[in-house]
């Protein structure tokens, strides 16, 4: 039963990558690709623990648990060069 | 002593003079003298042995894969030589403390000296060819530093040069030389080489190998054509020119010559090359130096035609012409030292080289006109000093040999330059000395202390006696040393004054006669000389240097005109061309592996990859764009890491792509923010057209591998059955990289520490320069919004610090069994560090963080070799790992490897060099202002009242 729900929501996840990947591309102004991106960051996440759950193997918690520790420090550079230019003042 | 000693005491004792020139000019000269004095009597602690004709030998395995050993030997020849070597060597040392003035740096000069005289020993006690090129090359270089001494003079730079472009590219000729030499006898061991004469000679290499050697030793001891270097060189100071252009460096090529005479003479090739060329340069150098009015010139001409003199004589072939080619090594080593230093007294005292300037100084300096009256006359070949000995020789072997059927040319030029240098040395006294006190000296000419005349006089009280009892003094050092050149039996010679009314007295007689024939009707000859145009050498040569420093610079500005395009399409069309060949000259297998279906969710991240890419290409101009559209393929690049089990890879992708995405932006914000269009649209289709050749050929090549298999196994079953049995790790990547390829590993982190300690001092370098006044008055490119520390992103990353660090730690410890390990810790951790430079400023995190990160850096480092060192007191090799259990009672059973301490060295240099990188490129943006006493930017607590009237 596990199996199906994890295939349905991989499907649902990659279609918001998909999704995602749209705005990236297509977005008309630079935050929002940013934003996009972000979002791409957290739907990642949820790919690698689904992909741990439908193999029943923790082994790619950690990677999962870094990208939502540590994903958003690009996001956040990037919108600090945004609005100021120098990420490090 | 042993050989090696000798051979280092030299540069060991290099290090003192510059050291202890802060003690005083004397203190230097004494430690150069008197390590030249140890090794001098260690060599002399040899000598009865080798005259008995025993070989010591001493023997150390360096690369015997390549055939390079420390290995030495002293026979007759290298006890001569060394001896010459190291003797004269003291007495220039002496010379050269009165010699030189408080302006010179003569730390620096006996420095410089005792380098060359290493290299020198080296080159004549090695016996190995592979180390005696290396100590070749090392006489070069420290000639160079010698000759090009006193480097406020155009001449003293340039003669420098010219030394080392002649004798550097003579060096390189025979390198080949002597790999051939080595190849034809299958030993680099100089031992081994002279035991297979016939071999050489009857091998169709001999002639190549033996035209390459004789180019290196021509050079080295200025034989024509390429004799104009020295002249030149005689820009140096007098000590180096009497050490260096008497005694040693040119002396050099004689050396190879006789050392490798057992095995090369005695051709005909070897005879009209050696012979002819001797020949020659033995009748110009005469000739020239007749006519040249510095001293120095004429001394150095006469070097030339001497050593022409004894080219000619080893060229001969004959024993008893080695035997006068050893004699005559030593008679104008002593002749030709004592006058350069007598030239050099006289510039010293009277200011001035010019012999024209000069004349009568018999009177005002009589211990000098003794000295150089001997000198002279002994160079000139007179009876009773030890130059008459070995030019009779010299003219007794040229009267029996013929040259192309005619006996008659040898001998003729043979006394026709023996005619020139006789009338070179009588001027050398008769306009110097005699002739009539002048009164329009450059300054008044006196007799110089003792310090600097008693080397010279040494010299020619040996001159002197070997002239009177060469037998007795000399003619053991002759047998031995001659007998080493031979290589076998010794004919009989006698080294005495009267030998009868040979051929050899009729010539002498006349070539004296002559010379004084020559010298009465110099003025008239001189004018003429004067007046003959002749080619002049430096102008060929630096118009042959000129071009080919053009034509360099041509190829290399076509290659490299400083456009990464143009590097870029270089390269990728060459290996595109390669590549063509190789595909078509060789044969690919068949394919064995089937093609497998891919699934949904991989091709969705194909989608995501190609569509990035594609739209990189198309934006690549908007370049935060650019970096936005990497962010999507670095994420989808660790989620393939992560499909494909490849977990380690997975976290390490992820940490390195948020550090690379901050790195860029620090970097951006000094660039401008789109790349403009620099190229025509030509070139633009050029490289288009390039990169998609490129592209199509790298697909198919991994295409083409992922559907075979290797032809030969792969190693991963090695490591995965190792990895716990000889790791004490399950995760096979980590036991990679920190036991079986620590190795690498170690030298891997070390480079990451140098890459991050050079961007930290190219920093420096930039903010100290006047870069640093644009850096600090820059305004941003776009109008700033925002606050530069806002209160959300301070709390937030001060929370996730401890959490990060956390993590870090669990990541750094379960990794020599799961996913994790130093690197991908070492960058957790750096992020986690970077987040507070980012939020709180570059002040407050500078302010809090106490330890250097250079010291974080070294830390590692020195943490990673001292756990792979620690494996020595076990007795194991460098980096082997130990692992077992411990059972701590509250605790678990758990397991401890030494890698995992390795590992601890890996994760702080990898910190440090994050850090310090990252931290140097924002020091690069710093403004005044930015220093804040608040952390945070919004705090209503805050009353910034009494600041803000401060600045106003």
């Amino acid at each position: 039963m596990i199996l199906y729900a994890a295939i349905f929501a991989f499907g649902c996840f990659a279609l918001a990558i998909l999704m995602n990947l749209w705005k990236v591309l297509f977005a008309d102004a630079i935050a929002d690709r940013i934003l996009a991106l972000d979002t791409m960051f957290i739907n990642a996440i949820a790919l690698m623990v689904l992909y741990g759950i439908a193999l029943g193997t923790g082994i790619y918690f950690e990677a999962a648990m870094i990208v939502a520790m540590l994903g958003f420090v690009s996001t956040v550079a990037y919108a600090r060069f945004i609005l100021r230019g120098n990420i490090i003042e | 002593m042993s050989l090696f000693l000798i051979a280092a005491l030299p540069f060991l004792g290099a290090l003192f003079p510059a050291l202890l020139i802060r003690a005083g000019r004397n203190a230097a000269a004494a430690s150069a003298g008197f390590t030249t004095f140890l090794a001098f009597v260690g060599l002399l602690l040899n000598a009865p042995a080798v005259l008995r004709g025993e070989v010591i030998q001493a023997r150390l395995d360096w690369l015997p894969g390549l055939g390079l050993n420390t290995n030495f030997f002293l026979d007759g020849l290298g006890l001569l030589f060394a001896g010459l070597i190291l003797g004269i060597g003291l007495l220039i040392i002496l010379y050269a403390r009165f010699y030189l003035s408080r302006e010179d740096p003569m730390g620096q000069f006996y420095t410089y000296l005792l380098l060359f005289q290493g290299a020198m020993v080296g080159i004549v006690l090695s016996d190995n060819i592979l180390l005696l090129l290396v100590f070749w090359e090392l006489t070069s270089l420290s000639s160079f530093l010698l000759i090009g001494y006193w480097k406020h003079l155009p001449e003293g730079r340039q003669g420098a040069r010219m030394a080392l472009a002649v004798t550097g590219s003579g060096g390189l000729a025979m390198i080949a030389g002597m790999l051939i030499l080595g190849h034809i006898v299958g030993s680099y061991d100089l031992t081994v080489i002279l035991q297979h004469k016939e071999m050489i000679q009857a091998s169709p290499l001999y002639l190549p190998a033996l035209i390459l050697i004789l180019i290196g030793a021509f050079t080295k001891s200025a034989q024509f054509p390429f004799h104009f270097w020295l002249p030149h060189a005689m820009a140096a100071p007098t000590p180096v020119s009497a050490y260096l252009h008497s005694a040693t460096m040119v002396k050099a090529g004689l050396f190879l010559m006789a050392r490798m005479w057992p095995v090369l003479a005695g051709t005909p090739e070897w005879f009209y090359i050696v012979a002819t060329t001797g020949l020659i340069t033995m009748v110009l150098g005469a000739v020239i130096a007749l006519f040249k009015d510095d001293l120095k010139a004429l001394l150095a001409f006469s070097t030339v035609s001497h050593l022409g003199l004894i080219t000619m004589l080893l060229g001969f072939g004959t024993k008893i012409a080695a035997v006068a080619a050893v004699f005559h090594i030593i008679n104008h080593a002593t002749f030709k030292a004592a006058l350069f230093m007598s030239a050099g007294i006289i510039d010293h005292e009277t200011h001035t080289r010019d012999i024209k300037r000069l004349g009568g100084l018999r009177f005002l300096m009589p211990i000098t006109f003794t000295i150089a009256l001997i000198a002279c006359l002994s160079m000139a070949g007179l009876p009773p000093f030890n130059g008459f000995l070995s030019k009779e020789m010299m003219l007794e072997e040229a009267f029996h040999t013929s040259w192309m059927g005619s006996p008659y040319f040898i001998p003729g030029l043979a006394v026709f330059a023996a005619l020139f240098s006789a009338a070179y040395s009588f001027r050398y006294i008769v306009h110097v000395f005699l002739g009539p006190k002048r009164h329009d000296y450059p300054a008044h000419p006196h007799d110089p202390g003792t310090g600097l005349w008693l080397a010279p006089a040494f010299l020619v009280f040996l001159v002197i006696a070997i002239g009177i009892g060469s037998n007795h003094i000399v003619g053991p050092l002759v047998s031995v040393a001659a007998g080493a050149v031979i290589g076998g039996e010794l004919p009989y010679f006698s080294l005495k004054l009267w030998h009868g009314f040979t051929p050899a007295l009729w010539m002498s007689l006349a070539a004296v006669t002559g010379g004084l024939l020559l010298l009465w009707l110099h003025p008239r000859l001189s004018k003429m000389w004067n007046a003959a145009p002749r080619p002049e050498a430096k102008v060929i040569f630096d118009s042959l240097l000129g071009t080919l420093t053009r034509a360099s610079r041509g190829v290399t500005d076509a290659l490299h005109n400083g456009s990464i395009t143009r590097y870029s399409a270089i390269m990728v069309a060459f290996t595109i061309a390669i590549s063509l060949y190789a595909y078509q000259s060789g044969v690919a297998s068949e394919a064995t592996r089937a093609v497998q279906q891919a699934g949904a969710l991989p091709v969705i991240g194909w989608i995501c990859l190609v569509s990035a890419t594609g739209f990189i290409v198309l934006n690549h101009r908007n370049r935060l764009l650019a970096l936005v559209l990497i962010g999507v393929v670095g994420l989808i690049v660790s989620l393939s890491f992560n499909y494909l089990s490849a977990p380690d890879l997975a976290l390490t992708q992820i940490s390195v792509e948020v550090v690379t995405i901050i790195l860029m932006l620090l970097a951006l914000n000094f660039l401008p923010k789109e790349t403009p269009v620099e190229s025509p649209l030509a070139i633009r289709a050029r490289d288009a057209v390039i990169a998609i050749v490129a592209g199509t050929g790298v697909g198919g090549l991994i295409y083409a591998l992922m559907t075979r298999d290797f032809s030969a196994p792969s190693i991963s079953e090695f490591h995965l059955a190792n990895s716990y049995k000889g790791g004490g790790g399950t995760n096979v990547v980590n036991v990679i990289l920190v036991d079986f390829r620590g190795y690498d590993t170690f030298g891997e982190i070390i480079v990451l520490g140098i890459a991050a300690l050079v961007i930290y001092a190219l920093t420096e370098a930039i903010l100290g320069s006047k870069v640093r006044a644009y850096l600090l008055n820059r305004k941003p490119d776009s109008p700033q919004d925002g606050d530069p520390h806002p209160l959300m992103m301070v709390v937030a990353t001060r929370v996730m610090m401890p959490l990060a660090l956390m993590v870090a730690a669990y990541i750094f410890f379960r990794g020599h069994n799961l996913p994790g390990g130093g690197f991908i810790a070492g960058l957790i951790a750096a992020i986690a560090m970077l987040m507070q430079y980012m939020a709180s400023g570059f002040s407050w995190a500078a302010e809090r963080q106490k330890v250097y990160y250079h010291g974080i850096i070294g830390s590692g480092v020195l943490i990673a070799a001292a756990t792979g060192m620690g494996a020595w007191l076990a007795g194991q090799p460098f980096l082997t790992s130990a692992f077992g259990y411990l059972h701590w009672a509250p605790l678990e059973e758990f397991e401890w490897a030494t890698a995992a301490l390795f590992d601890l060295g890996v994760f702080l240099a990898v910190v440090g060099a994050v850090m310090l990188t990252l931290e140097s490129l924002a020091r690069l943006a710093w403004q005044p202002g930015m220093n804040s006493e608040h952390a945070m930017d919004i705090n209503p607590a805050r009353d910034d009242a009494a600041k803000l009237k401060e600045e106003v």
